[in-house]
């Protein structure tokens, strides 16, 4: 049940960066109790633009918890435009990799850096451009589409895997279906 | 280290008298029950005294038992020889807490288009609303299939009840019993079920065995189209070894019904008591009373299941969680979302099931590990602060 390499299992049991962070000034949020897996994300950033310190809080599972903890000792010590080039794979990679159906935690990271960077500067995450096909992980047809196209998923278990799309009510399989098809047949 | 098997309703340690009646069955007793000679005629006999040994333990009669290879096919065996003896038939009542093995064949079959499937609700409690189910029988239902106890509650299903609605109706009842053997006991003539599936691996036999009862008169056609082993209801030779240890097994599980009710019963509830004594935030799901005397199931507020059982892990301790996340679906599992348990708890449920070979000192062991594995996860938890839920 468990396929997780040993720097997963390590970052779970002593997890780096645990808790609030005292004189943070950007927080970044991301996930629900309802979708099963939380993350807030805690930065001290200096007046040049530097990640002195980060720290998380998160409800998930072990996966959930290392990514959080990697995401943490990755950042620490980068400019802001550094951690905004951080992807998920980034992530995956600090920890060894991740099993298939675990690669959303890392997204999880990615989504709250991005919105702790834009806490900090200031700027509003605009709504997400395109419609809407995920409405219980609110993911869109733009976001599938990247997903289908860049990691070449052929499924809709694939895409759930990476992106958490379709794993609520099932609902919006049908449409997910017609996406990947849609790139299939463009080849 | 050693370990605390608290995860009985998954599986169970083969019993050592299990064992010791199966091996020279393996060994030197190798014959096929069907040859004519001796040799293989007194390992016939053997499996006859098995036979005897399982109606036994659900009160049939031998030519009622039909040997299989595990609960899943006596499921699927059961389903697929009711929809055939009522080809007229096209309407199919069941639960919406059930096993895979019933719920995925039925959901499959819907999808047909040839079959319209009831799917009767439980209430917060884990307990089927009966008033639909009966209201949901018509002259067209094919076969009413109802687990007797939920795996992951414990919850039971008053079947004797259902059983007198369902034949006054003529309509065919079959009961996956998986979970209830064993634990409590099982009467098929009291109860007047017509079908009803049980499985070896979770009553201490080996896996890959398992039995269907099907009541005497009831029209049964094959699953496995093969020889004219089991009365040509079941083709392919036996696998004797795991049938031998069933039969034993059945005969131990008889006795240790009184344990199971008792010695079982009271561990559990010293266990499910000092937990949520100990952990704040922490309530059962599922109904108290009609419930096995061996599971409980536990929902911690703001943590998630398998970073829960991890933790148990590195401790020995052996259970299961509530949420399936071991694919990207992060969806608790569907008998905690039928019974409407608050995300905040169902993906922090932990099943604890226990079997008469747990002591007071395994209880003991969890109820140490337990709080501090949740506080630490509480306090890694956006959703946790000054010791509550926020």
């Amino acid at each position: 049940m468990w396929d997780y390499t040993d720097a997963v299992k390590d970052h779970f049991l002593n997890p780096r960066n645990v808790g609030e962070l005292e004189g943070a000034n950007a927080i970044g949020e991301t996930g629900s109790i309802s979708c099963g897996d939380a993350l807030r994300l805690f930065l001290k950033i200096n007046n040049s633009d530097r990640i002195i310190d980060a720290s998380f809080m998160t409800f998930g599972c072990a996966s959930a918890v290392a990514s959080s903890s990697a995401l943490t000792e990755i950042i620490k010590g980068m400019t802001l435009d550094e951690a905004a080039k951080i992807t998920n794979e980034d992530i995956s990679d600090y920890l060894g990799g991740l099993p298939k159906a675990k690669m959303h935690c890392s997204v999880m990271g990615q989504s709250a850096l991005k919105k702790a960077i834009a806490d900090y500067r200031g700027v509003q995450i605009l709504d997400k451009p395109g419609e809407m096909v995920c409405e219980c992980f609110e993911v869109t047809d733009l976001e599938i589409l990247d997903a289908v196209k860049g990691k070449g998923l052929k499924d809709i278990e694939a895409v759930t895997d990476y992106l958490k799309a379709g794993g609520g009510c099932g609902n919006c399989h049908e449409r997910i279906e017609e996406l990947i098809e849609s790139v299939e047949a463009k080849g | 280290m050693d370990i605390v098997y608290t995860d009985n309703n998954a599986t169970t340690k083969v019993d050592d008298e299990v064992l010791k009646e199966m091996l020279p069955y393996f060994g030197k007793l190798y014959g096929n029950p069907s040859s004519m000679h001796t040799f293989g005629d007194q390992v016939k006999k053997k499996l006859d005294e098995s036979r005897q040994r399982v109606a036994d333990l659900i009160n049939a009669d031998t030519e009622e038992i039909i040997f299989t290879s595990c609960g899943t096919e006596s499921d699927s065996a059961a389903i697929l020889s009711a929809i055939k003896a009522n080809p007229e038939k096209k309407h199919i009542i069941t639960s919406n807490v059930e096993h895979p093995a019933i719920k995925n064949f039925y959901q499959k079959l819907q999808k047909t288009k040839s079959y319209e499937v009831t799917f009767v609700p439980v209430n917060k409690k884990g307990l089927l609303n009966l008033d639909l189910l009966y209201k949901s029988m018509t002259d067209d239902t094919a076969i009413l299939s109802l687990m007797w106890a939920n795996n992951e509650t414990g919850v039971i299903f008053p079947i004797e009840e259902i059983a007198k609605k369902a034949n006054e109706k003529n309509i065919l009842f079959h009961t996956d019993a998986v979970q209830a053997a064993g634990k409590v006991p099982l009467d098929v003539k009291k109860t007047g079920v017509d079908m009803l599936s049980l499985s070896g691996h979770k009553i201490h036999a080996p896996k890959g065995v398992g039995i269907l009862y099907v009541k005497k008169g009831q029209k049964f056609s094959p699953f496995l189209i093969g020889g004219h082993q089991e009365n040509g209801r079941r083709g392919g030779t036996e696998n004797t070894a795991s049938i031998i240890g069933l039969g034993k097994a059945c005969e131990l599980a008889k006795e240790n019904l009184t344990i199971m009710d008792t010695k079982v019963r009271e561990l559990r509830d010293y266990l499910q008591n000092q937990l949520l004594e100990k952990i704040p935030s922490s309530s059962v799901n599922g109904d108290l009373d009609q419930r096995l005397p061996n599971t409980v199931s536990i929902g911690f507020d703001a943590v998630e299941g398998e970073s829960i059982l991890l933790m148990m892990d590195r401790e020995g301790i052996c259970a299961s969680s509530g949420s399936a996340c071991t694919s990207g679906s992060l969806e608790p599992s569907h008998v905690l979302m039928a019974m409407e348990v608050p995300f905040k708890s169902a993906h922090g449920s932990i099943r604890f099931s226990l079997s008469h070979y747990n002591t007071k000192a395994e209880m003991d062991h969890i109820i140490k590990v337990m709080p501090p594995v949740i506080k630490t996860l509480r306090e890694m938890s956006p959703f946790w602060k000054d010791g509550k839920m926020v």
